[in-house]
């Protein structure tokens, strides 16, 4: 019988093989563009939101789905083996809720648990901000920021023979000096020559401020529930960010009003409710003071924000025009988001005093759902058409 | 793995062929390869070296590879039916471990040449999977990735259609012609105006008539290979996309005979890589290493079958059966001491679903403690453990390769080249959002509307899909 068993047993080298990595990157590139499409559902995603904005968590998305035809596995029998005492009505398992997503999961499940897909793609969230930041078009904003806070500051940058006698800088001239009477052998300072002389020369340098706050105003009369309160947080969850990205340091006002306005804490911002009707100029009166108090124009770029539900004392609106007119007169932008679970009627009393002001620096917008946290995000900041 | 190790290894391999000879294995010839894990994880994800690319395999390699990675899974060992045959060792396992490895593959390459489920297997199929990924390569550079990605996509999600048996369905009969008597006295027809035969042949004929009138069905009958009907007949398909159809196609229908016989081949390589290694000169440090790498593998699951485990119990069961037969075994003729000729008989003509039919007994169901088990809220729960119940889940489960029957009922549905499908419902419902996804892949195949007809929580439902929504009715 020939013997036709290969004896040898091969042992190649296969470091430049790659086509399992190469697929995985294409699976991840096709990752990202699932998360750009859906970006306006994760903006607003809960586990991004709720976090404390300064950690970087994971953002567990879940891998690209093949689909197929399949049985739904909760419903259905299925078989297993025990260690040999297995009853009926033994519990062998809890079914992980399909929604089960936490920062940075562990590893999963090994081989003995068909049907869920546990394994999940991630992003950081830093990742996450840059493809909504992208997508927001940002830049615009600079040009406003180079306009108004040029602030000038001079700084000696070289070193040269030539200049002014003011500008002499005098240790390096004796320096000089010095090597050179050293060259001859006669090591002192003497004799100085106009060769020796070393100057000084500065440059202007324009040096942008880079600061900004926002001045987040809320309503917290009773008509403001936990929805809104929710939106408002993603609103400005992701405004906070944007910013952190374009100035070195971003500060935050947080202001909540209902008939009276004061400036709170942001714990108590997102988390106290009130009751009481609503009085929106007191929230702006407030902030122009504290503008006029902390915060120069000349020095800050500044965003105020208000989001309530709309519901104003009819005769303050004539009020908060004016109000909003001198605000904008100090600030980048002021944006106005009116949040109103489901639509109710006709539109508020505060929207439709807003609706007259027609300033480029003036956006409104209306959000009815966690949806429409992102379009609002990209109208506050993306059609800023910068003129040419 | 370094040198000395290679060279013990191979060493050991010549002996392993030897032993494995005179248990009376005849494998094919097999050549091994030692690989990284990383490749290991590549070809299981794969399923065979020089696969076409797809995103769905990178998934694949990296959700088991980073299982490797947090020590949660191994794979062992590849082995590739061909001929020869091929098989992967890590070389990052211990001499031992790859011992048992070349063992246990000895018994899969000895089955895949000689169980009857593999006759037809293209044997060549390595070369045959390099030159597809050429095709694909070829039309990827002529039509742009993307296309064919989105087009290979759709392929994918139902590669799991197909019919192996479609190569043996017969030609459709041809009517038989009706019996004539002989036309002997003029008066012959008289004779037969009574008789039950013309009688059914002048209703053949009516029911003919009114069949020709009646617009002919298409397809005549229930087709459930779907990607070889889209293949044929799905309309506006490019040359290339239905060939990619057919490659898809053939890729799957190579693996079918694997997925067939899970159970019986591993139970059959677990079988004899133990008993082999133990004919083997060991050391004591490797005899317990070999103890506990065998306990793990043939370890039972509790939400699922381990068809190592499986596999494993039923050819000892069998064996010791034939060995010692009982009285009623005796009486259908069986001989004592038989149980070696009976595995190489289970092992000849055997798939899972024949295996477990004819051998699964009452008596092993309770030895391995089998059961059923279902969701009941948020938990799961075993409902059942009589014997017959779990034998008739656990084939159940492995009807269809455990994949929902989906056939074509009519591709011109109302007649508007609508392709109708069917879901055989047998018990188990269909996951409604994948099946709202899928069907959209088919029509995207199909390129006019495509409905299925299925049955969710006892009420008969019909998705619909026409290229810009999907749709979901009650019927």
């Amino acid at each position: 019988m020939t013997d036709l068993s290969f004896t040898a047993i091969g042992h190649d080298d296969w470091s430049l093989h790659r086509k399992g990595p190469a697929d995985q990157q294409r699976h991840q590139q096709k990752i990202k563009e699932a998360v750009r499409k859906n970006l306006g559902q994760i903006v607003s995603e809960e586990s991004i939101i709720l976090s404390d904005g300064q950690k970087t968590i994971k953002v567990p998305i879940r891998s690209l789905d093949e689909y197929r035809f399949r049985f739904d596995h909760s419903s259905g029998q299925h078989t297993g083996a025990g260690d040999g005492d297995s009853q009926v009505g033994d519990v062998i398992g809890r079914a992980g809720g399909r929604k089960a997503r936490g920062a940075g999961r562990g590893p999963g499940e090994a081989g003995d648990s068909p049907g869920d897909d546990y394994y999940e793609a991630e992003i950081s969230i830093d990742e996450l901000a840059a493809l909504i930041f992208a997508d927001l078009g940002l830049p615009n904003l600079e040009e406003k920021r180079q306009q108004e806070l040029e602030s000038e500051a001079v700084q000696f940058v070289d070193v040269r023979r030539t200049g002014i006698l003011p500008n002499l800088d005098k240790r390096r001239t004796i320096l000089e000096n010095i090597k050179r009477n050293a060259a001859k052998g006669d090591p002192h300072f003497g004799g100085v020559i106009r060769d020796d002389l070393r100057f000084k020369t500065w440059d202007q340098r324009v040096e942008y401020q880079s600061n900004a706050v926002v001045i987040a105003m809320m309503d917290t009369s009773g008509s403001m529930g936990e929805f809104e309160k929710y939106i408002a947080r993603s609103f400005y969850f992701w405004m906070v960010r944007f910013l952190r990205t374009k100035y070195q340091q971003v500060r935050i006002v947080f202001i909540s009003h209902h008939t009276e306005a004061k400036e709170v804490t942001e714990q108590e911002f997102f988390h106290r409710g009130e009751s009481g009707g609503t009085q929106v100029s007191a929230a702006y009166e407030l902030a122009l003071r504290i503008i006029a108090d902390r915060f120069p124009p000349s020095d800050w770029n500044i965003y105020p924000f208000h989001f309530s539900d709309g519901d104003n004392l009819p005769w303050d609106n004539d009020l908060c025009v004016s109000l909003v007119r001198r605000l904008m007169e100090q600030c980048n932008l002021f944006g106005y988001g009116e949040i109103r679970e489901g639509y109710r009627g006709a539109t508020s009393t505060l929207m439709s005093a807003f609706n007259k002001i027609h300033e480029p620096k003036f956006m409104a917008v209306t959000i009815s759902d966690k949806k429409e946290v992102y379009p609002a995000l990209k109208k506050f900041f993306h059609d800023r058409a910068v003129p040419a | 793995m370094d040198d000395p190790d290679v060279a013990a290894l191979e060493a050991a391999l010549g002996e392993i062929w030897a032993i494995a000879r005179r248990f009376g294995l005849d494998p094919t010839p097999t050549q091994f390869e030692l690989v990284p894990a990383a490749i290991m994880y590549e070809f299981g994800a794969y399923g065979l070296p020089g696969r076409f690319a797809h995103w769905s395999f990178g998934k694949g390699y990296y959700r088991m590879k980073t299982q490797y990675d947090y020590g949660l899974s191994k794979i062992y060992e590849m082995v590739i039916n061909a001929n020869p045959a091929y098989a992967f060792l890590m070389d990052s396992n211990s001499v031992l471990q790859n011992k048992l490895v070349i063992a246990h593959v000895l018994g899969h390459t000895d089955f895949f040449k000689h169980n009857a489920y593999f006759a037809r297997t293209n044997r060549g199929m390595v070369e045959s999977v390099r030159l597809h990924a050429e095709r694909i390569r070829q039309y990827e550079f002529d039509h742009g990735t993307d296309t064919v990605e989105r087009f290979l996509d759709a392929a994918l999600a139902i590669q799991d259609h197909i019919d192996p048996h479609l190569r043996f369905a017969a030609a459709p009969p041809t009517p038989a012609a009706p019996p004539r008597t002989n036309p002997g006295s003029p008066y012959a027809d008289l004779w037969e105006l009574g008789d039950e035969a013309t009688a059914a042949r002048d209703q053949d004929a009516a029911t003919r008539q009114a069949q020709a009138l009646a617009p002919a069905r298409f397809p005549a009958a229930p087709e459930a290979d779907l990607l070889r009907f889209l293949a044929q007949h799905a309309p506006d398909l490019a040359l290339w996309q239905r060939d990619i159809l057919e490659i898809v196609r053939a890729e799957m229908l190579y693996f079918v005979p694997q997925m067939q016989t899970k159970i019986v081949n591993e139970g059959w390589a677990s079988f004899h890589h133990a008993r082999i290694l133990r004919e083997l000169d060991l050391t004591d440090a490797e005899t317990v290493e070999f103890a506990n790498l065998n306990a793990g593998v043939i370890a039972p699951h509790r939400r699922s079958i381990n068809p190592y485990h499986l596999g494993v119990k039923l050819l000892e069961d069998i064996e010791r059966r034939w060995d010692q037969p009982s009285p009623e075994l005796q009486a259908r003729g069986i001989q004592p001491g038989s149980g070696r000729a009976k595995l190489f008989e289970v092992r000849e003509l055997e798939n899972d679903l024949s295996l477990l039919r004819n051998y699964l007994t009452k008596a092993l169901v309770e030895e391995l403690d089998l059961y059923l088990y279902e969701r009941q809220g948020n938990e799961w729960i075993i409902v059942e453990k009589n014997w017959e119940k779990v034998r008739d889940g656990l084939v159940d489960e492995m009807t269809n390769f455990g994949n929902p029957l989906i056939v074509v009922d009519n591709a011109d549905h109302r007649r508007s080249r609508e392709l109708y499908l069917v879901h055989r419902h047998e018990g188990r419902d269909l996951d409604p959002p994948y099946a709202e996804k899928t069907l959209a892949y088919v029509q995207q195949i199909w390129g006019r509307p495509v409905h299925l007809e299925t049955v969710l929580n006892s009420d008969r439902v019909l998705f619909s899909h026409d290229g810009t929504k999907a749709a979901r009715t009650e019927l």
